[in-house]
């Protein structure tokens, strides 16, 4: 395409097929403890 | 629902329910005006905007294709899963305040100096066994248990923290466990031992620095009132270093007397740090260091500044983390995860010394927000259940923003402070919030260049 550069897929929607193990790192545990940042956090079916 | 903006020379747009994300030239970025909010094309608004011509038909029919493949303009599914999931959350995670007593004075503290509104107090080694006892009983069929080790300062009782991670480690051999463990410090009693401990036990560890001496200095002092940059600092650089630069986080805390904190960052790369974590004082409106909403749009200023540095450092070919920019667009956290966020209350627990148990660490010290201890083995079921269903959904403000899938509806404890409700999020932050992820967006864009 010309106008328009894909930089991710629709990652959001396909998680709701094989998501919700809850084996996943707590949020809180990795650096903020004052504040709520999920996104930033990985997959534990994550392939590295 | 898109999000649309521009960040980093880049126009961005981000299709929030499927999680697209997608890079535009100026034409079809100005295209997206034209659509209504359910991906239909209104050729009079192009019209009335002059977006006329072959190049925009060109561009028109490229945003078609990205609807038709359900990568824009696509639909909110999440709100019915919400409604029907059947969620069983099990306890899998737990703050262990090793010691409600600190060797530092910071002035933004919302421990209270370590105390908690509460006593000075050190956890026992009995306390602690009795906390993973709990965790192990409470976690079900989850493997992953995660333990931080958290304060006041937990080095001030350093045995205990050796001997729950050992006694933790033989458990969960025994019983099927995976234990991974964190500790946050000050670093005022780091030395060669504790720092040898830390490595090989510790998956992750938070450093506790500021940044530029001065700025550090003027807030975490030591009970004398001097600053304790020059005796933390190259005890951090050496336990980075052991640590290959890895797993770990220096983490700072910017108030209103440093909005300048891109040359925090700045300052703490000069130093050789590469996992960095710099963020902003949670305090109320009465304190003189919190953040207000007109000092707003000089910290978005201040995070544009810090995105283009940092991508500036990337694109030179060093690696630098920041931890508030990280983004995986390809394979972040699940739906799930981001409907419910941080999992406090349900999830994840906080023990005090004496074995209380608490929704989170934030919420240490609200006696209407005790849940139980770790010696009956159960939790206040109303509490519990208050916590686990609460979503994004539940949280007006979040049920038609953008960043919902991004911050996860915010921080519990944030919210109650400062609204007096867990559904209620506390707005300055969710704006921080919400720069943060275009932020991040923009430099994921930038670096696929």
């Amino acid at each position: 395409m010309k106008h328009v550069k894909t930089i991710s897929g629709a990652n959001l929607a396909k998680s709701v097929n094989k998501g919700g193990c809850g084996e996943c790192q707590t949020s809180c545990q990795s650096a903020c403890k004052t504040s709520c940042t999920v996104a930033n956090q990985k997959c534990e079916q994550k392939k590295d | 629902m898109i999000h649309k903006f521009k960040n980093l020379g880049q126009y961005i747009v981000l299709d929030v329910a499927s999680g697209a994300v997608h890079s535009l030239d100026e034409k079809a970025y100005a295209l997206l005006d034209c659509y209504d909010g359910n991906g239909v094309f209104l050729p009079e608004n192009a019209a009335e905007l002059g977006l006329v011509g072959a190049e925009y038909d060109e561009a028109k029919e490229e945003l078609q294709s990205l609807i038709d493949e359900k990568l824009l303009f696509t639909k909110d599914i999440y709100a019915e899963i919400a409604k029907r999931w059947d969620k069983q959350s099990v306890v899998k995670a737990l703050c262990l305040h090793i010691a409600h007593d600190c060797n530092l004075r910071c002035k933004y503290c919302f421990a209270d100096g370590g105390e908690y509104m509460g006593k000075r107090e050190l956890m026992s080694a009995e306390v602690g066994k009795k906390a993973i006892d709990f965790v192990i009983e409470q976690s079900g069929n989850r493997k992953n248990i995660e333990i931080d080790y958290f304060g006041g300062e937990p080095l001030m009782n350093f045995d205990v923290v050796k001997e729950i991670t050992e006694y933790a480690k033989e458990q969960g051999r025994l019983r099927g466990k995976n234990f991974r463990f964190t500790i946050t410090t000050n670093g005022v009693l780091l030395d060669e031992d504790k720092q040898a401990y830390i490595n090989e036990n510790m998956s992750n560890v938070v450093l506790s620095l500021d940044g530029r001496k001065e700025v550090h200095d003027a807030v975490r002092v030591r009970v004398d009132g001097s600053g304790s940059y020059d005796r933390v600092t190259p005890k951090f650089q050496k336990l980075a270093e052991s640590r290959n630069q890895n797993n770990y986080y220096v983490r700072g805390t910017f108030t209103r007397d440093n909005l300048d904190f891109a040359e925090d960052v700045k300052h703490l790369m000069e130093l050789g740090f590469e996992q960095i974590s710099v963020e902003p004082v949670v305090a109320p409106e009465t304190e003189d260091y919190s953040i207000r909403r007109e000092d707003l749009p000089a910290i978005f200023a201040e995070y544009d500044r810090l995105a283009q540095i940092l991508t500036n450092t990337r694109k030179s070919g060093k690696f630098v983390n920041f931890f508030h920019f990280m983004i995986d667009l390809e394979q972040g956290p699940c739906a799930y995860k981001r409907l419910s966020g941080c999992g406090s209350g349900h999830e994840y627990l906080a023990v005090t010394p004496s074995g209380d148990l608490y929704p989170c660490h934030q919420f240490v010290g609200k006696p209407e927000f005790k849940m139980g201890t770790v010696f009956e083995g159960k939790l206040d079921e109303n509490i519990r259940k208050r916590f686990m269903n609460s979503n994004i959904y539940t949280k007006e403000a979040c049920s038609t923003c953008w960043n919902r899938f991004y911050c996860s509806g915010g921080c519990a404890a944030n919210a109650f402070n400062m609204n007096g409700d867990i559904d209620k999020p506390y707005e300055i932050a969710c704006e921080m919030q919400k720069k943060r992820t275009e932020c991040a967006i923009a430099m994921a864009a930038a670096l696929s260049e």
